[in-house]
């Protein structure tokens, strides 16, 4: 890995500064690799090592080797189990709300109308507003049962109001992380939608396809690629959505908006279990990578393309 | 020509609505921001009343903002500036003298992006606890810096793959040391590339709340724990707790809004641009 040489396929081609050289880029590499390394591989060793212990801070005398007992204490736990289905069920559902509202915003956002550039800027701006000030937002001035604007408007439709976190609260979590990623959704295809080639849609319509025909045979495949890397890129966001959690519900009421992060959470830093949540951690390292090996591949393919 | 002119109407209204809608909580976080405590929660909502700024001086003084949002400017500017340190020669070795290895080593950094932060909380927390980093700017700095580090080597990765080789290789002829074309070539060319790369790991740093929330409390806490410890009683202060998002909100909003484009190219490592 030290000794690079432009013998490297399409190093040559493309021009590159290497050329007919060797270029020592050990040093150059060296301090990224070892500080990601380090980052990567110290604390996944930690987090396997203490799941195979007892370990709680609050009694650290009683501290050994205890095998899989974590593992099977935690598996047997119906709180897991809750835990992962609240995952799936968060990320699911945002996933399906940020891919369809993504692409029909990002196709409305791409037609000419007056005011283009500031109307972009307000739809994309929630993606830029920090998680628990998201949160709070929504939990008191949107949410709120008795003045929040949302039951002030369903009220005056005689419609009553919603008591949104204690009756609806994956619906009101979902809701609120939904509104922060639909944006990212929006910035990513409407920038794919720019480079869409404006011939190829003028010839659709030379042929006569419609607006409904346009959009299923032309802008959906030029679509699939970025609809894919956002899917991707927001599975490793979501699955760690812990703030919009803590601020509002606290995992509850119950256990009902518990995800797998705010779980550990709980069994970490607030009842110190530490072998507990690093088997827990395990877990979700393992269940993330799953989901990694798919966006690994994608990537991979666009390094191929050039 | 008129039919034209009446699609754009249509599409204008209907895209302002659309876009009003979204923008909407920001937009009443804004004005809520400069209601009294009890114009805040008014039923029904007041749209016009007459502005108050006090909410933005409390929030200075007794809430103790600065001392979060000095906190958070730190970290942010600190993360960056390490990261595109250690980022920039490794972008630069594999964009210029890119090796058999070098797309294997760009997919094993951003493999660790993929760690969920959640599943290192523990023995991160046990570390931070022995070395003494719990609550230290320096602490959040450091990770901050390594959470960032694989978007920013992919991203000026991308920005230096469109710097024509050419440049380097005519210096390179004339004796020019690695080091010397990297601190006066590279980054004079590529700095609208790599000012990007650095709002985009600002912006990431100053949002990152999970972190911050669970390793700094009351002397290094940023400003998203800060936010985040409004959320204790039901009965908040919601025009103090707005005054304080936007002045926590707005430079970010500024910032993001400045470089969409680029940050599209470093949120899909490349994939879109």
């Amino acid at each position: 890995m030290s000794q690079a040489t432009t013998a490297a396929p399409g190093a040559a081609a493309r021009g590159r500064a290497g050329r007919g050289r060797k270029v020592n880029t050990f040093p150059l590499l060296a301090p990224s690799v070892a500080a990601l390394l380090v980052w990567m591989i110290v604390p996944l060793v930690l987090t396997l090592w203490y799941s195979l212990q007892r370990y709680n801070l609050l009694y650290p005398e009683r501290r050994g080797f205890v095998g899989l007992q974590n593992y099977v204490y935690i598996l047997s736990d119906s709180t897991l189990q809750t835990a992962i289905l609240n995952t799936i069920v968060l990320t699911g559902a945002v996933l399906l709300l940020s891919v369809v509202f993504g692409t029909l915003l990002a196709v409305l956002l791409n037609q000419e109308f007056w005011g283009q550039n500031l109307a972009r800027v307000l739809v994309i701006a929630p993606f830029f507003v920090m998680p628990p000030v998201a949160a709070l937002i929504w939990k008191t001035m949107m949410m709120n049962p008795i003045q929040g604007v949302i039951a002030w408007v369903t009220q005056s439709l005689g419609l009553g109001a919603i008591s949104w976190f204690q009756n609806w609260p994956m619906l009101s979590i979902i809701i609120i992380v939904a509104w922060q990623w639909i944006p990212f959704a929006t910035l990513i295809l409407l920038t794919a939608m720019q480079s869409l080639d404006h011939e190829q849609m003028e010839a659709a319509r030379m042929d006569g396809a419609g607006a409904i025909s346009r959009f299923r045979y032309v802008v959906i495949p030029h679509l699939s690629r970025p609809i894919t890397i956002v899917i991707m890129m927001e599975t490793i966001f979501l699955l760690s959505v812990f703030a919009e959690i803590l601020v509002t519900t606290s995992g509850g009421p119950g256990h009902a908006t518990t995800t797998l992060t705010y779980l550990i959470y709980i069994r970490a830093l607030l009842s110190f279990n530490i072998g507990g949540a690093s088997a827990a951690g395990v877990i979700a390292i393992v269940l993330a990578n799953i989901v990694a090996v798919f966006l690994m591949r994608i990537v991979a393919g666009t390094l191929e393309r050039r | 020509m008129k039919k034209s002119n009446g699609r754009k109407f249509a599409y204008t209204v209907l895209a302002w609505v659309v876009a009003l809608l979204v923008f909407f909580p920001i937009l009443w976080m804004l004005l809520t921001a400069f209601k009294t405590e009890k114009q805040a929660v008014e039923v029904p909502p007041l749209l016009f009343f007459h502005p108050t700024l006090a909410n933005f001086a409390v929030a200075n003084s007794r809430e103790n903002y600065l001392h979060f949002a000095a906190n958070s400017v730190i970290v942010a500017f600190g993360s960056t500036a390490l990261a595109l340190m250690i980022a920039l020669p490794a972008a630069y070795a594999m964009a210029f003298f890119p090796g058999r290895r070098t797309k294997d080593l760009l997919m094993w950094m951003l493999s660790t992006k993929m760690l969920p932060p959640v599943g290192v909380l523990v023995p991160i927390y046990i570390i931070f606890q022995r070395l003494g980093l719990l609550d230290t700017r320096a602490g959040l700095v450091l990770i901050d810096t390594l959470m960032n580090l694989p978007i920013v080597v992919w991203m000026l990765f991308s920005f230096f793959r469109d710097i024509p080789g050419d440049i380097l290789e005519a210096a390179r002829m004339d004796g020019v040391t690695p080091r010397q074309q990297m601190v006066h070539l590279l980054v004079p060319l590529a700095l609208p590339g790599i000012a990007s790369t650095a709002l985009l790991a600002i912006i990431l740093s100053w949002n990152e709340a999970f972190w911050s929330i669970n390793l700094t409390a009351a002397h290094a806490g940023t400003l998203a724990a800060y936010i985040a410890s409004f959320s204790s009683p039901e009965g908040l202060f919601w025009a103090k707790l707005s005054a304080a998002s936007v002045l926590t909100v707005a430079p970010i909003m500024v910032f993001g809004s400045l470089t969409q484009r680029q940050m599209v190219r470093g949120l899909t490592f490349g994939a879109v641009k």
